[in-house]
């Protein structure tokens, strides 16, 4: 299959349960449609190391909860010339952020998962990326195009807003946007 | 309808005949022209509080909520505009910004008004960052539970409790974004000697503040509960 003339695409995953990304695949058979008009160029489905250069499309699940999301959703931003936030916890923030509700935020759900819940050698780990003291929604951060919420979204409503979008429409939302 | 006490009025350049003193989302009702409500609910008082029912008013700048503004002689109203719909939008964004208001994780999921008015309207997102507010759950019923956190303040369990249960045991406590509701002198729900138990508040309640413990809300939820009750009082 020729890659000229069609859409460069990404999909990118940062706190989320890949719910959303489950519900992209479930369009099914339309899959192959899209397969015609984009050209897939980043994902957690492939082996890619860094986020490309001049992207026409991505779409972005999960909320942006610690600094490596957060480095890397800029990058996104300034790379990317359309860019979709995808389910509840990029919209909205969601399940992913109900850890601001707590009193000490990311400190004390590091303390409940590696010391209070640890079977053996309870030690908050220092290698891994710094939880951010909120989580936020993509929207907080970068400016966001389009947004398509649900927990997950439907892969209808994925599909709807996507061909929307690659044929240079505005998607709308009217009666057809639905948390949860 | 005719004769003393009625009023004539335009809805929508539709002419209207209402009863003097009515409000504008009652003649507009009977005229079988939807507004959109939440804090509105038939059978209890108007309070007014969550805007969505604004309309235009012919020769007024300002926009008047149709469930406590009464009809008059030759007005002339407008329930749906690109303006009406913006302003819409605008107060359920804020409504979904003032608490933590996770649909996933609530009772009311896919029974709840807030959520199907922010479909209705294509809410996709929230314009302003969200409040993560840490208020009370009381959990000391023995089946009924509060969670402050997804209340949007419309006082239909306030309402109800007051003009149909007639015991007044829930009502508001402080102002603006700090308001809550409170059961009795703010005690714990279980200690209150006054609450009968009757349910209503989580009958009514248009989201997952209000709920049954251990039962699927779709069983609990009645909005016609208030008025069924009125009109069997009546007869």
């Amino acid at each position: 299959m020729s890659q000229i003339g069609k859409v460069s695409f990404a999909t990118v995953w940062l706190s989320g349960c890949s719910g959303c990304h489950m519900s992209f695949l479930d369009q099914d058979e339309r899959l192959i449609d899209l397969a015609e008009k984009i050209n897939l160029v980043y994902s957690p489905l492939m082996d890619v190391k860094d986020f490309p250069d001049n992207v026409d499309v991505t779409i972005v699940e999960g909320a942006v909860g610690n600094e490596e999301q957060l480095n890397l959703l800029k990058k996104i931003r300034e790379r990317t010339k359309i860019l979709i936030a995808i389910g509840d916890c990029a919209v909205t923030g969601n399940v992913t952020a109900l850890r601001n509700t707590l009193e000490k935020g990311s400190e004390e759900i590091l303390q409940r998962a590696y010391i209070e819940l640890a079977d053996v050698n309870p030690l908050i780990p220092n290698d891994v990326p710094k939880l951010l003291r909120r989580a936020c929604p993509l929207n907080e951060v970068v400016k966001v195009d389009y947004f398509i919420p649900g927990c997950p979204p439907s892969a209808d409503l994925i599909n709807y807003v996507l061909t929307e979008i690659l044929a240079g429409r505005v998607p709308n939302m009217e009666g057809k946007a639905k948390y949860g | 309808m005719s004769g003393v006490g009625t009023v004539k009025l335009k809805i929508n350049g539709v002419e209207v005949t209402a009863y003097e003193g009515e409000t504008i989302l009652d003649a507009a009702k009977r005229a079988g022209i939807r507004i959109p409500t939440l804090c509105y609910l038939e059978g209890l008082s108007s309070y007014g509080s969550c805007r969505l029912c604004i309309v235009e008013i012919k020769g007024s700048p300002r926009l008047f909520p149709a469930c406590t503004t009464p009809v008059s002689n030759g007005m002339e109203v407008i329930t749906d505009s690109e303006r009406l719909r913006k302003y819409r939008k605008m107060t359920i964004e804020l409504l979904l910004s003032e608490k933590p208001h996770v649909c996933a994780v609530c009772v009311a999921n896919g029974n709840c008004e807030l959520q199907d008015l922010a479909r209705e309207f294509g809410v996709d997102h929230l314009r302003v960052e969200r409040e993560w507010t840490r208020q009370k759950i009381d959990l000391t019923h023995d089946f009924l539970v509060i969670d402050n956190n997804r209340c949007i303040l419309c006082t239909r369990c306030v309402r109800v409790c007051d003009e149909i249960e007639g015991v007044h045991v829930l009502d508001i406590k402080a102002r603006g974004k700090d308001s809550q509701i409170i059961i009795d002198m703010d005690d714990d729900w279980g200690s209150s000697k006054s609450c009968t138990s009757c349910r209503k508040c989580a009958r009514v309640c248009p989201v997952g503040a209000i709920y049954v413990r251990d039962k699927p809300i779709s069983e609990t939820k009645d909005k016609n509960i208030a008025q069924f009750i009125i009109s069997r009082r009546r007869r």
